[in-house]
């Protein structure tokens, strides 16, 4: 999708003189923007949160090579990202104690290995097929090797899993990795290393292929591909991306666990990445970082954070099915035809009935959660600082009015968006940057 | 690619042949005993009533599917048990009856997929598709002869249905495929369109073997070389347009009920 649509701007933009510097622009500004973040996140919980999202990021963009590149869905993704963590658990334990010297930094290398290894083992099964007789493959293999982690002890570490230490292996330029800002720059490291080559993939004649077969895998074969030897290779390298992403987590809790292949696991990643948006490239990373970053934020404010998740989900499956990046995207034919400013008073009156929704939804949720799962600490709850009985009319009928009138005032202003929009897409049309 | 035809056995051998080819689908009988000659270079035609099994033929010559019984010979080789992809990469191409396209991609993109195998790009991920300046001559040049030159930035989806058509055949010619199979290219076009559309034919197949299969007479007339006429899995006649025009039992068959 992105690559069809996005590239009209691309080119135009690389016929410029500054523009044939972009492509490489993107990666200095990103590598910059990794380097300074610490710098203006300075707590330990921002950069212990900055890390999950650089793992993450690598995650959700492996997972994309199926999902979004190559049309493949998967239920059992972090059946390589956990065997990644725990190879380089592992690694690290045996290097330390065969005094190798071996670096921390090339240790999520051996995660990649072993996600590769079994992607080649496992990826031989599942690929045969596509559609939902690989999803439901996916699901199956992700059992098995759950279900193996707590039966093999000796490798796996039963319920709590194997620990390690990261800072007792061979020092590079004095750095131990004990302190969290330098896990977070190794991780940030791997991240830039990684988004460049999994894009770099898309670049190339497999990657451009792999498109050819989520669109279309018939036509596929009329020219002179083997649309199972394409998806095995997508399945075999999203496999070392995964490892990657998994050795990176075991060094930043120095611990790999069953937790890592848990279904949730493989579930959150597919989440990201169908929030962020599958279709772009870019999209895994919104989305991962969203993800992240709403995990542990919700998680501090609401017990049921996994619910709000599960809305979210939903409401961008049906109404925003292209996720975060799709959204973005859609307006730059009408940003580049300099009619954007048309939609802002739309949007602007969108804002206020759709806070009205949330306030009313949240309130709700909240008051039937504390209800169902508090009765014994009574029924007098806190929400932004106001208390109020969750038993009593008032918040219930708030709630509902909230509901219901946000609701009401919310398709007035959809209605007029969507006007703005034709308009605004008219203008794009007649410019000639859109169909 | 068009070197002269291997002798063998004193005869050229024929760009394609089916011999006694039959496909069954549990007790249904499609293709019935199926014996069919392309010599280089010919513009063959395969006509017939709707339900004679037309598209099955182009499927099992293609390889998307395998036939009961009988022997597909490219270039004189056995291909009958080879996959789709094999066929392809042996220099047999087709386009389909329903559009049959990637329609996310870009025209650009779809073309230039079609390019790739055929400059031994294989399943390369270690180089840019841009690497080898080839492929983007081809793609280009492949792209003014469908003349979609203007649309390369578009995803293919949302072409019309003509320019779809015309991609179609595009993405078929692009590999440079020696025999290429067209299964009614001109389906639901205008006059209009129908007229580029045989240009376009014509142009492609010079030089190359050419098996159509087309409901549309006037262009079946005026583009084939020579004319098969399957009825009921069976090929009852072949021969010159001529011959086909003056044939008692294809008017029977065929042409009395539908084209006359």
């Amino acid at each position: 999708m992105s690559d069809a649509i996005a590239t009209p701007g691309a080119r135009t933009a690389a016929q410029t003189g500054i523009g044939r510097l972009a492509p490489w622009g993107v990666w200095i500004a990103a590598g910059v923007l990794l380097a300074a973040l610490p710098l203006v996140f300075r707590s330990g919980t921002a950069l212990t949160m900055l890390s999950l999202m650089g793992i993450a990021i690598i995650f959700a963009l492996s997972y994309n090579m199926l999902l979004g590149q190559t049309g493949l869905l998967s239920f059992g993704h972090a059946v390589y990202y956990g065997l990644g963590a725990y190879f380089t658990v592992h690694a690290i334990n045996w290097a330390i104690a065969a005094k190798l010297p071996i670096p921390l930094p090339i240790m999520p290398l051996v995660g990649g290995l072993a996600g590769l290894g079994f992607a080649i083992l496992f990826g031989w099964v599942s690929t045969k097929r596509s559609g939902t007789a690989f999803a439901m493959i996916s699901l199956g293999l992700a059992e098995l090797v759950g279900s193996s982690s707590l039966i093999l002890r000796s490798f796996f570490g039963g319920e709590e899993g194997v620990t390690t230490n990261r800072t007792k292996l061979l020092r590079l330029f004095d750095w131990n990795f004990g302190p969290q800002i330098q896990v977070y720059y190794l991780i940030a490291a791997w991240c830039l290393l990684s988004i460049a080559l999994m894009y770099a993939l898309t670049r190339t004649p497999f990657g451009r292929m792999c498109n050819a077969v989520r669109d279309n895998s018939e036509r596929a074969q009329f020219v002179g591909y083997n649309p199972q030897v394409v998806r095995y290779i997508a399945f075999c390298l999203s496999g070392l991306f995964a490892g990657i992403a998994g050795g990176l987590t075991s060094i930043n809790f120095e611990l790999a666990n069953a937790a890592l292949f848990s279904a949730a696991q493989s579930g959150n990643v597919l989440l990201a990445t169908f929030i962020g948006g599958a279709g772009h490239f870019v999209g895994p990373i919104l989305g991962a970082v969203l993800v992240t970053y709403l995990q542990n934020m919700l998680s501090d404010v609401t017990e049921v954070w996994q619910l709000y998740f599960g809305l979210m989900f939903i409401a961008t499956v049906m109404y925003a099915p292209g996720g975060l990046a799709g959204l973005i995207m859609m307006h730059g034919p009408i940003w580049r035809a300099g009619a954007l400013g048309r939609l802002l008073a739309g949007y602007a009156l969108l804002l206020g009935p759709m806070a009205m929704v949330t306030v009313g939804a949240v309130l709700v949720i909240e008051m039937m959660t504390h209800l169902g799962v508090r009765a014994a600490e009574g029924t007098t709850m806190k929400m932004g600082g106001i208390s109020f009985d969750a038993k009593s009319w008032l918040p219930w009928a708030l709630a509902l009015i909230l509901l219901v009138g946000g609701g009401g005032l919310a398709r007035l202003a959809w209605g007029y968006l969507a006007g703005a929009w034709d308009r605004a897409e008219a203008v794009a049309r007649e410019k000639g940057l859109t169909v | 690619m068009n070197t002269p035809a291997p002798e063998r056995g004193g005869a050229r051998v024929a760009a394609l042949e089916a011999r006694g080819l039959r496909k069954n689908f549990g007790p249904a009988e499609i293709i019935r005993g199926v014996d069919l000659t392309v010599p280089r270079g010919e513009r063959h035609a395969v006509i017939g009533p709707n339900g004679a099994g037309k598209s099955t033929l182009f499927n099992l010559i293609s390889g998307l599917l395998a036939p009961s019984a009988g022997e597909i010979r490219l270039d004189g080789v056995p291909v009958n048990a080879l996959p789709a992809y094999k066929i392809n990469r042996r220099g047999l191409s087709r386009s389909f009856q329903v559009t049959n396209i990637f329609p996310k991609l870009s025209v650009w993109e779809n073309v230039r997929c079609a390019v790739l195998w055929s400059k031994g790009e294989k399943y390369a991920f270690w180089r840019s598709v841009e690497a080898n300046p080839e492929i983007a001559q081809r793609t280009q040049q492949v792209l003014s002869e469908i003349n979609l030159s203007s649309r390369k930035d578009l995803p293919a989806g949302v072409l019309t249905y003509a320019e779809q058509r015309a991609l179609e055949i595009g993405i078929t010619m692009a590999g440079g495929a020696n025999v290429i199979l067209l299964d009614e290219p001109t389906a639901g076009m205008s006059h209009a369109e129908t007229e580029r559309a045989v240009a376009l034919i014509r142009r492609i197949s010079e030089g190359r073997t050419l098996l159509i299969v087309e409901h549309d007479m006037s262009v079946v007339f005026g583009l084939a070389d020579r004319i098969s006429v399957l009825v009921y899995g069976e090929i009852i006649a072949s021969g010159t347009p001529a011959e086909i025009r003056g044939n008692a039992k294809v008017k029977e068959a065929y042409l009395g009920e539908e084209a006359h």
